[in-house]
Protein backbone atom coordinates (compact mmCIF):
# COMPACT_ATOMS: atom_id res chain seq x y z
CA UNK A 1 0.00 0.00 0.00
CA UNK A 2 0.94 3.51 -0.71
CA UNK A 3 1.12 5.72 1.94
CA UNK A 4 3.07 9.36 2.68
CA UNK A 5 5.44 7.87 5.37
CA UNK A 6 7.91 4.87 4.86
CA UNK A 7 10.57 3.73 7.12
CA UNK A 8 13.34 3.31 4.60
CA UNK A 9 12.84 7.09 4.01
CA UNK A 10 14.95 7.03 7.29
CA UNK A 11 17.77 5.73 6.38
CA UNK A 12 17.97 8.50 3.55
CA UNK A 13 17.91 11.21 5.55
CA UNK A 14 21.09 12.21 4.73
CA UNK A 15 20.01 12.71 1.13
CA UNK A 16 18.38 16.10 1.37
CA UNK A 17 22.31 17.18 1.02
CA UNK A 18 22.00 16.31 -2.59
CA UNK A 19 19.48 19.31 -3.25
CA UNK A 20 21.01 21.72 -1.22
CA UNK A 21 24.16 20.34 0.43
CA UNK A 22 25.79 23.78 2.28
CA UNK A 23 22.86 24.16 4.30
CA UNK A 24 22.24 20.05 5.01
CA UNK A 25 26.18 20.21 5.59
CA UNK A 26 25.74 22.96 8.35
CA UNK A 27 22.68 21.36 9.75
CA UNK A 28 24.17 17.81 10.72
CA UNK A 29 27.16 18.88 12.44
CA UNK A 30 24.89 21.03 14.47
CA UNK A 31 22.83 18.09 14.80
CA UNK A 32 25.68 15.58 15.69
CA UNK A 33 27.19 18.22 18.22
CA UNK A 34 23.91 18.96 19.98
CA UNK A 35 23.63 15.20 20.64
CA UNK A 36 27.01 15.23 22.11
CA UNK A 37 27.50 14.74 25.56
CA UNK A 38 27.67 18.34 27.57
CA UNK A 39 26.07 19.50 30.32
CA UNK A 40 23.12 16.78 29.92
CA UNK A 41 24.17 13.40 29.23
CA UNK A 42 23.51 11.65 25.74
CA UNK A 43 21.31 9.52 27.16
CA UNK A 44 19.09 12.70 28.82
CA UNK A 45 19.12 14.36 25.55
CA UNK A 46 18.36 11.09 23.80
CA UNK A 47 14.81 10.19 26.24
CA UNK A 48 14.56 14.34 25.60
CA UNK A 49 14.82 14.01 21.66
CA UNK A 50 12.27 10.58 22.00
CA UNK A 51 9.48 12.68 24.49
CA UNK A 52 9.48 15.96 21.77
CA UNK A 53 9.83 13.11 18.72
CA UNK A 54 5.88 12.44 20.05
CA UNK A 55 5.09 15.57 20.62
CA UNK A 56 5.61 16.71 16.88
CA UNK A 57 4.44 13.19 15.64
CA UNK A 58 7.63 12.61 13.71
CA UNK A 59 7.34 8.87 12.95
CA UNK A 60 10.71 8.93 11.82
CA UNK A 61 12.24 10.51 14.93
CA UNK A 62 10.10 7.88 17.28
CA UNK A 63 11.56 5.05 15.20
CA UNK A 64 14.75 6.39 15.37
CA UNK A 65 14.80 7.58 19.37
CA UNK A 66 12.98 4.45 20.73
CA UNK A 67 16.51 2.59 19.16
CA UNK A 68 18.39 4.99 20.57
CA UNK A 69 17.09 5.46 23.97
CA UNK A 70 17.03 1.71 24.18
CA UNK A 71 20.69 1.46 22.86
CA UNK A 72 21.69 3.72 25.73
CA UNK A 73 20.04 1.67 28.16
CA UNK A 74 16.79 2.81 28.71
CA UNK A 75 14.13 1.04 30.10
CA UNK A 76 10.36 0.75 28.80
CA UNK A 77 9.03 3.05 32.20
CA UNK A 78 11.75 5.60 31.51
CA UNK A 79 10.70 5.79 27.46
CA UNK A 80 6.87 5.46 28.63
CA UNK A 81 7.53 8.54 31.31
CA UNK A 82 9.63 10.54 28.96
CA UNK A 83 6.26 10.38 26.39
CA UNK A 84 4.34 11.14 29.31
CA UNK A 85 6.13 13.96 30.01
CA UNK A 86 5.65 15.21 26.43
CA UNK A 87 1.76 14.25 26.58
CA UNK A 88 1.59 16.10 30.03
CA UNK A 89 3.28 19.40 28.32
CA UNK A 90 1.13 18.92 25.15
CA UNK A 91 -2.36 18.87 27.42
CA UNK A 92 -1.05 21.55 29.31
CA UNK A 93 -1.03 23.49 27.01
CA UNK A 94 -4.26 23.12 26.05
CA UNK A 95 -6.00 23.58 29.56
CA UNK A 96 -3.79 26.48 30.33
CA UNK A 97 -5.87 28.52 27.95
CA UNK A 98 -8.87 27.48 29.59
CA UNK A 99 -7.62 30.75 31.60
CA UNK A 100 -7.76 32.93 29.00
CA UNK A 101 -11.10 31.32 28.44
CA UNK A 102 -12.24 31.87 31.45
CA UNK A 103 -11.01 35.44 31.43
CA UNK A 104 -13.26 36.29 28.33
CA UNK A 105 -16.24 34.18 30.08
CA UNK A 106 -15.78 36.52 33.28
CA UNK A 107 -15.62 39.93 31.05
CA UNK A 108 -18.53 39.12 29.43
CA UNK A 109 -20.58 37.87 32.44
CA UNK A 110 -22.73 40.61 34.55
CA UNK B 1 12.78 -23.24 30.45
CA UNK B 2 13.30 -23.39 26.98
CA UNK B 3 15.09 -26.50 25.53
CA UNK B 4 18.47 -25.96 23.56
CA UNK B 5 18.11 -25.75 19.75
CA UNK B 6 19.52 -29.26 19.40
CA UNK B 7 16.91 -30.55 21.64
CA UNK B 8 14.17 -29.17 19.59
CA UNK B 9 15.96 -30.54 16.85
CA UNK B 10 15.85 -27.04 14.87
CA UNK B 11 17.54 -26.25 11.70
CA UNK B 12 19.32 -24.35 13.20
CA UNK B 13 21.02 -26.81 15.31
CA UNK B 14 22.79 -27.54 12.16
CA UNK B 15 25.27 -24.85 11.37
CA UNK B 16 25.74 -25.48 7.76
CA UNK B 17 22.36 -24.40 7.82
CA UNK B 18 23.35 -21.41 9.71
CA UNK B 19 26.41 -20.63 7.56
CA UNK B 20 24.04 -20.76 4.34
CA UNK B 21 21.37 -18.05 6.28
CA UNK B 22 24.39 -15.62 6.93
CA UNK B 23 25.56 -15.74 3.35
CA UNK B 24 22.01 -15.92 1.66
CA UNK B 25 20.01 -13.93 3.60
CA UNK B 26 22.66 -10.76 3.40
CA UNK B 27 20.22 -7.77 3.25
CA UNK B 28 19.48 -6.58 -0.35
CA UNK B 29 22.20 -4.02 -1.79
CA UNK B 30 25.48 -5.97 0.06
CA UNK B 31 27.58 -8.58 -1.13
CA UNK B 32 27.31 -12.50 0.43
CA UNK B 33 30.87 -12.11 1.44
CA UNK B 34 30.48 -8.44 2.61
CA UNK B 35 32.77 -8.68 5.47
CA UNK B 36 35.42 -9.74 3.81
CA UNK B 37 34.63 -6.85 1.49
CA UNK B 38 35.15 -4.01 4.35
CA UNK B 39 38.30 -6.09 5.74
CA UNK B 40 40.06 -5.29 2.41
CA UNK B 41 38.76 -1.88 2.10
CA UNK B 42 40.60 -1.11 5.60
CA UNK B 43 43.49 -3.50 4.45
CA UNK B 44 43.27 -5.87 7.34
CA UNK B 45 42.38 -9.04 4.25
CA UNK B 46 43.28 -11.62 4.78
CA UNK B 47 43.07 -11.06 8.78
CA UNK B 48 45.78 -12.63 10.97
CA UNK B 49 46.87 -12.26 14.37
CA UNK B 50 48.95 -10.09 15.52
CA UNK B 51 50.41 -12.40 18.26
CA UNK B 52 48.62 -14.97 20.84
CA UNK B 53 48.38 -14.27 24.28
CA UNK B 54 44.96 -15.42 25.50
CA UNK B 55 43.76 -18.79 25.68
CA UNK B 56 39.92 -19.47 25.89
CA UNK B 57 38.52 -22.65 26.62
CA UNK B 58 35.11 -23.99 26.61
CA UNK B 59 35.13 -26.48 28.92
CA UNK B 60 31.32 -27.27 28.05
CA UNK B 61 28.13 -26.47 26.72
CA UNK B 62 26.23 -27.95 29.77
CA UNK B 63 24.09 -25.05 31.41
CA UNK B 64 21.56 -24.70 34.23
CA UNK B 65 20.21 -21.87 32.14
CA UNK B 66 18.85 -21.57 28.53
CA UNK B 67 19.39 -17.91 27.51
CA UNK B 68 17.60 -16.92 24.62
CA UNK B 69 20.06 -15.42 22.98
CA UNK B 70 23.00 -17.99 23.65
CA UNK B 71 25.31 -18.56 20.89
CA UNK B 72 26.64 -21.60 22.70
CA UNK B 73 22.89 -23.20 22.34
CA UNK B 74 23.48 -23.74 25.83
CA UNK B 75 21.33 -25.39 28.51
CA UNK B 76 20.54 -28.76 31.43
CA UNK B 77 19.99 -31.11 27.87
CA UNK B 78 23.46 -30.34 26.56
CA UNK B 79 25.68 -33.25 27.71
CA UNK B 80 29.10 -32.23 25.73
CA UNK B 81 31.56 -31.67 28.34
CA UNK B 82 35.48 -30.90 27.87
CA UNK B 83 37.33 -34.16 30.02
CA UNK B 84 40.22 -34.59 32.06
CA UNK B 85 42.43 -35.77 28.99
CA UNK B 86 41.66 -32.99 27.43
CA UNK B 87 42.49 -30.57 29.69
CA UNK B 88 45.88 -31.80 30.53
CA UNK B 89 46.24 -31.35 26.88
CA UNK B 90 45.48 -27.93 27.74
CA UNK B 91 47.64 -27.70 30.72
CA UNK B 92 50.47 -28.83 28.71
CA UNK B 93 49.95 -26.26 26.55
CA UNK B 94 49.69 -23.72 28.99
CA UNK B 95 53.21 -24.97 30.45
CA UNK B 96 54.74 -24.26 27.23
CA UNK B 97 53.46 -20.80 26.22
CA UNK B 98 53.19 -17.58 28.06
CA UNK B 99 49.81 -16.59 28.15
CA UNK B 100 48.79 -13.24 29.74
CA UNK B 101 45.32 -14.80 30.14
CA UNK B 102 43.53 -18.05 30.66
CA UNK B 103 39.74 -17.25 29.77
CA UNK B 104 37.06 -20.72 31.17
CA UNK B 105 33.82 -20.57 29.33
CA UNK B 106 31.09 -22.55 28.65
CA UNK B 107 27.82 -23.80 29.45
CA UNK B 108 28.33 -22.90 32.89
CA UNK B 109 32.03 -24.27 33.67
CA UNK B 110 31.43 -24.71 36.84
CA UNK B 111 29.19 -27.23 36.18
CA UNK B 112 32.04 -29.67 34.65
CA UNK B 113 32.85 -31.85 37.34
CA UNK B 114 36.60 -31.53 36.54
CA UNK B 115 36.30 -27.93 36.95
CA UNK B 116 38.12 -27.06 40.38
CA UNK B 117 40.47 -29.17 39.38
CA UNK B 118 41.56 -27.60 36.17
CA UNK B 119 41.71 -24.09 37.86
CA UNK B 120 43.63 -25.42 40.20
CA UNK B 121 46.40 -26.41 38.20
CA UNK B 122 46.51 -23.60 35.50
CA UNK B 123 47.47 -21.56 39.33
CA UNK B 124 49.98 -24.34 39.91
CA UNK B 125 51.46 -23.38 36.48
CA UNK B 126 51.74 -20.08 36.66
CA UNK B 127 51.16 -17.63 39.56
CA UNK B 128 50.53 -14.71 37.68
CA UNK B 129 48.26 -15.43 34.83
CA UNK B 130 44.89 -13.87 34.56
CA UNK B 131 42.36 -16.45 34.65
CA UNK B 132 38.62 -15.71 33.77
CA UNK B 133 35.39 -17.77 34.68
CA UNK B 134 32.73 -16.61 33.02
CA UNK B 135 30.47 -17.13 35.80
CA UNK B 136 26.34 -17.16 35.09
CA UNK B 137 26.26 -15.76 38.63
CA UNK B 138 22.71 -18.01 39.49
CA UNK B 139 24.90 -21.39 39.13
CA UNK B 140 26.68 -20.03 42.73
CA UNK B 141 22.73 -20.30 44.19
CA UNK B 142 21.85 -23.19 41.95
CA UNK B 143 22.56 -25.81 44.27
CA UNK B 144 24.49 -26.35 48.03
CA UNK B 145 27.58 -27.81 46.18
CA UNK B 146 28.10 -24.50 44.43
CA UNK B 147 27.55 -22.23 47.22
CA UNK B 148 31.47 -21.60 48.06
CA UNK B 149 32.72 -20.84 44.71
CA UNK B 150 33.07 -17.17 46.04
CA UNK B 151 35.66 -18.47 47.98
CA UNK B 152 37.17 -20.87 45.52
CA UNK B 153 37.69 -17.73 42.90
CA UNK B 154 38.85 -16.02 45.66
CA UNK B 155 41.11 -18.63 46.87
CA UNK B 156 42.60 -19.08 43.35
CA UNK B 157 42.85 -15.40 42.60
CA UNK B 158 40.28 -15.53 39.70
CA UNK B 159 38.70 -12.57 37.53
CA UNK B 160 35.08 -13.05 37.51
CA UNK B 161 33.17 -12.09 34.86
CA UNK B 162 29.48 -12.07 34.64
CA UNK B 163 26.44 -11.60 32.43
CA UNK B 164 23.61 -9.37 33.80
CA UNK B 165 21.72 -7.88 30.64
CA UNK B 166 19.75 -5.33 32.57
CA UNK B 167 19.26 -3.78 35.83
CA UNK B 168 15.81 -4.83 36.47
CA UNK B 169 14.34 -8.27 37.32
CA UNK B 170 11.88 -7.93 33.68
CA UNK B 171 14.53 -7.43 31.41
CA UNK B 172 17.20 -9.94 32.75
CA UNK B 173 14.59 -12.46 32.97
CA UNK B 174 13.47 -12.16 29.58
CA UNK B 175 16.64 -13.07 28.25
CA UNK B 176 17.75 -15.65 30.56
CA UNK B 177 14.80 -16.80 32.31
CA UNK B 178 12.51 -16.41 35.36
CA UNK B 179 13.72 -15.64 38.46
CA UNK B 180 17.58 -14.90 37.35
CA UNK B 181 17.35 -11.83 38.03
CA UNK B 182 16.62 -12.05 41.39
CA UNK B 183 19.12 -15.27 41.70
CA UNK B 184 21.63 -13.67 40.11
CA UNK B 185 21.41 -9.94 42.68
CA UNK B 186 21.93 -13.15 45.52
CA UNK B 187 25.35 -14.25 44.00
CA UNK B 188 26.50 -11.18 43.72
CA UNK B 189 26.22 -9.82 47.01
CA UNK B 190 28.05 -13.34 47.72
CA UNK B 191 31.02 -12.31 45.30
CA UNK B 192 30.79 -8.65 47.19
CA UNK B 193 30.99 -10.05 50.46
CA UNK B 194 34.48 -12.22 49.93
CA UNK B 195 35.62 -8.73 48.37
CA UNK B 196 35.04 -8.51 44.59
CA UNK B 197 34.45 -5.85 43.10
CA UNK B 198 35.54 -4.22 46.41
CA UNK B 199 38.27 -1.35 46.04
CA UNK B 200 41.00 -2.49 47.35
CA UNK B 201 40.60 -6.14 47.25
CA UNK B 202 42.47 -6.77 44.35
CA UNK B 203 39.64 -9.35 43.88
CA UNK B 204 37.84 -8.30 39.98
CA UNK B 205 34.31 -8.42 39.04
CA UNK B 206 33.48 -7.64 35.74
CA UNK B 207 29.70 -7.51 34.55
CA UNK B 208 28.89 -7.84 30.82
CA UNK B 209 25.76 -6.31 29.00
CA UNK B 210 24.50 -7.40 26.20
CA UNK B 211 21.05 -5.83 24.49
CA UNK B 212 17.84 -7.86 25.15
CA UNK B 213 16.79 -7.53 21.92
CA UNK B 214 17.34 -6.31 18.24
CA UNK B 215 19.89 -3.42 19.08
CA UNK B 216 23.38 -2.14 19.50
CA UNK B 217 24.99 -1.94 22.36
CA UNK B 218 25.52 2.25 23.22
CA UNK B 219 28.28 3.68 24.86
CA UNK B 220 30.02 1.26 27.28
CA UNK B 221 31.20 3.88 29.85
CA UNK B 222 27.88 5.63 30.71
CA UNK B 223 26.02 1.86 30.45
CA UNK B 224 28.50 1.41 33.35
CA UNK B 225 27.94 4.53 34.99
CA UNK B 226 23.93 3.54 35.04
CA UNK B 227 24.69 0.23 36.10
CA UNK B 228 26.80 1.12 39.26
CA UNK B 229 24.08 3.86 40.12
CA UNK B 230 20.97 1.35 39.77
CA UNK B 231 23.23 -1.60 41.41
CA UNK B 232 23.81 0.33 44.38
CA UNK B 233 21.01 1.75 44.93
CA UNK B 234 18.58 -0.15 46.08
CA UNK B 235 21.24 -3.39 46.31
CA UNK B 236 24.43 -1.79 47.71
CA UNK B 237 25.76 -4.13 44.95
CA UNK B 238 29.76 -2.67 43.55
CA UNK B 239 31.70 -4.12 40.52
CA UNK B 240 34.42 -2.91 38.27
CA UNK B 241 33.80 -2.64 34.49
CA UNK B 242 30.60 -3.28 32.52
CA UNK B 243 31.80 -4.73 28.88
CA UNK B 244 29.32 -4.22 26.18
CA UNK B 245 28.85 -6.79 24.18
CA UNK B 246 26.96 -7.13 21.12
CA UNK B 247 24.88 -9.88 20.52
CA UNK B 248 26.28 -12.20 17.06
CA UNK B 249 23.71 -13.85 14.43
CA UNK B 250 24.49 -16.88 15.32
CA UNK B 251 22.46 -19.87 17.01
CA UNK B 252 19.86 -19.15 19.06
CA UNK B 253 19.59 -15.12 18.61
CA UNK B 254 19.63 -16.05 14.86
CA UNK B 255 16.79 -17.99 15.98
CA UNK B 256 15.30 -15.02 17.74
CA UNK B 257 15.98 -12.91 14.59
CA UNK B 258 14.30 -14.37 12.32
CA UNK B 259 11.45 -16.19 14.14
CA UNK B 260 10.47 -11.95 15.21
CA UNK B 261 11.37 -10.85 11.49
CA UNK B 262 14.39 -8.67 12.72
CA UNK B 263 16.91 -10.75 11.22
CA UNK B 264 17.63 -8.34 7.68
CA UNK B 265 17.24 -5.28 9.72
CA UNK B 266 19.79 -5.89 12.28
CA UNK B 267 22.02 -7.28 9.84
CA UNK B 268 21.66 -4.35 7.55
CA UNK B 269 22.38 -2.30 11.05
CA UNK B 270 25.57 -4.19 11.79
CA UNK B 271 26.71 -4.09 8.71
CA UNK B 272 26.39 -0.53 8.11
CA UNK B 273 27.90 0.05 11.60
CA UNK B 274 31.40 -0.80 10.37
CA UNK B 275 34.17 0.65 12.14
CA UNK B 276 37.80 -0.26 10.90
CA UNK B 277 38.90 0.73 13.91
CA UNK B 278 37.45 -1.68 15.90
CA UNK B 279 37.86 -4.33 12.89
CA UNK B 280 42.25 -3.95 13.67
CA UNK B 281 41.29 -4.59 17.60
CA UNK B 282 39.11 -7.55 17.28
CA UNK B 283 39.61 -10.58 19.49
CA UNK B 284 40.53 -13.43 17.25
CA UNK B 285 43.89 -11.27 16.45
CA UNK B 286 45.05 -12.36 19.74
CA UNK B 287 42.86 -15.46 21.31
CA UNK B 288 42.90 -18.90 20.43
CA UNK B 289 39.73 -20.72 21.55
CA UNK B 290 39.56 -24.00 22.42
CA UNK B 291 36.50 -26.46 22.16
CA UNK B 292 35.00 -29.18 24.59
CA UNK B 293 36.34 -31.74 22.43
CA UNK B 294 39.94 -30.16 22.13
CA UNK B 295 39.63 -28.48 18.57
CA UNK B 296 40.62 -25.04 18.19
CA UNK B 297 39.20 -22.32 16.75
CA UNK B 298 39.70 -18.20 15.78
CA UNK B 299 37.19 -17.32 18.27
CA UNK B 300 34.35 -18.71 20.66
CA UNK B 301 32.02 -18.50 17.90
CA UNK B 302 33.83 -19.44 15.00
CA UNK B 303 33.68 -22.45 17.19
CA UNK B 304 29.99 -22.86 17.39
CA UNK B 305 29.91 -22.48 13.95
CA UNK B 306 32.15 -24.98 13.75
CA UNK B 307 34.72 -23.14 11.85
CA UNK B 308 38.30 -24.48 12.77
CA UNK B 309 41.46 -22.99 12.45
CA UNK B 310 43.20 -23.14 8.88
CA UNK B 311 46.27 -24.96 10.06
CA UNK B 312 47.60 -28.48 10.55
CA UNK B 313 46.46 -30.53 13.11
CA UNK B 314 43.55 -28.06 14.46
CA UNK B 315 43.61 -29.71 17.93
CA UNK B 316 44.95 -28.66 21.54
CA UNK B 317 46.94 -31.74 21.73
CA UNK B 318 48.53 -31.16 18.54
CA UNK B 319 49.60 -27.28 19.05
CA UNK B 320 52.00 -25.60 17.19
CA UNK B 321 52.46 -21.44 17.85
CA UNK B 322 54.29 -20.86 14.78
CA UNK B 323 51.72 -21.87 12.22
CA UNK B 324 49.06 -20.22 14.74
CA UNK B 325 50.35 -17.12 14.52
CA UNK B 326 50.55 -16.68 10.89
CA UNK B 327 47.22 -18.38 9.96
CA UNK B 328 44.68 -16.78 8.30
CA UNK B 329 41.74 -15.49 10.16
CA UNK B 330 38.21 -17.52 9.44
CA UNK B 331 35.71 -14.74 8.41
CA UNK B 332 32.33 -14.97 7.40
CA UNK B 333 29.02 -12.48 8.08
CA UNK B 334 28.92 -13.35 11.53
CA UNK B 335 31.69 -11.16 12.01
CA UNK B 336 30.17 -7.81 11.65
CA UNK B 337 29.03 -8.28 15.18
CA UNK B 338 32.55 -7.84 16.56
CA UNK B 339 33.27 -4.49 14.32
CA UNK B 340 29.86 -2.85 14.51
CA UNK B 341 29.83 0.93 16.53
CA UNK B 342 32.26 0.53 19.22
CA UNK B 343 33.54 -3.02 18.45
CA UNK B 344 32.67 -6.17 20.38
CA UNK B 345 34.66 -8.68 22.50
CA UNK B 346 34.28 -10.97 25.14
CA UNK B 347 36.39 -8.17 27.33
CA UNK B 348 33.82 -5.58 25.80
CA UNK B 349 33.90 -2.54 23.35
CA UNK B 350 36.90 -2.81 21.11
CA UNK B 351 37.19 1.07 19.63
Amino acid sequence: MKTYYNPDDLKKFGNIAEFQKPLADKFFDYYGETFKEGALTAREKSLIALAVAHAIQCPYCIDAYTVDTMEKGCDEQQMMEAVHVAAAIRSGASLVHGVQMMNKFKELSM
Amino acid sequence: MIKSLKARKSELADVGYELKILSEKTPTGFEADAFASKLRASNLYPLKPTHIDTLQINVGKMCNQTCKHCHVDAGPDRKEIMTQETMQHCLDVIKNHSFATIDLTGGAPEMNPNFRWFVEEIRKIDKRVNIIVRCNLTIIVANPSYNDLPDFFRNNNIEVTSSLPYFTAMRTDSQRGEGVFEKSIRALKMLNEVGYGREGSGLILNLVYNPSGAFLPGSQESLQQEFKKKLKEPYHIVFNQLFTITNLPISRFLDYLLASGNFEGYMEKLITSYNPVAAEGVMCRNTISVGWDGALYDCDFNQMLELKVETPGQHISKWNTEPLTHREIQVNQHCFGCTAGAGSSCGGATA
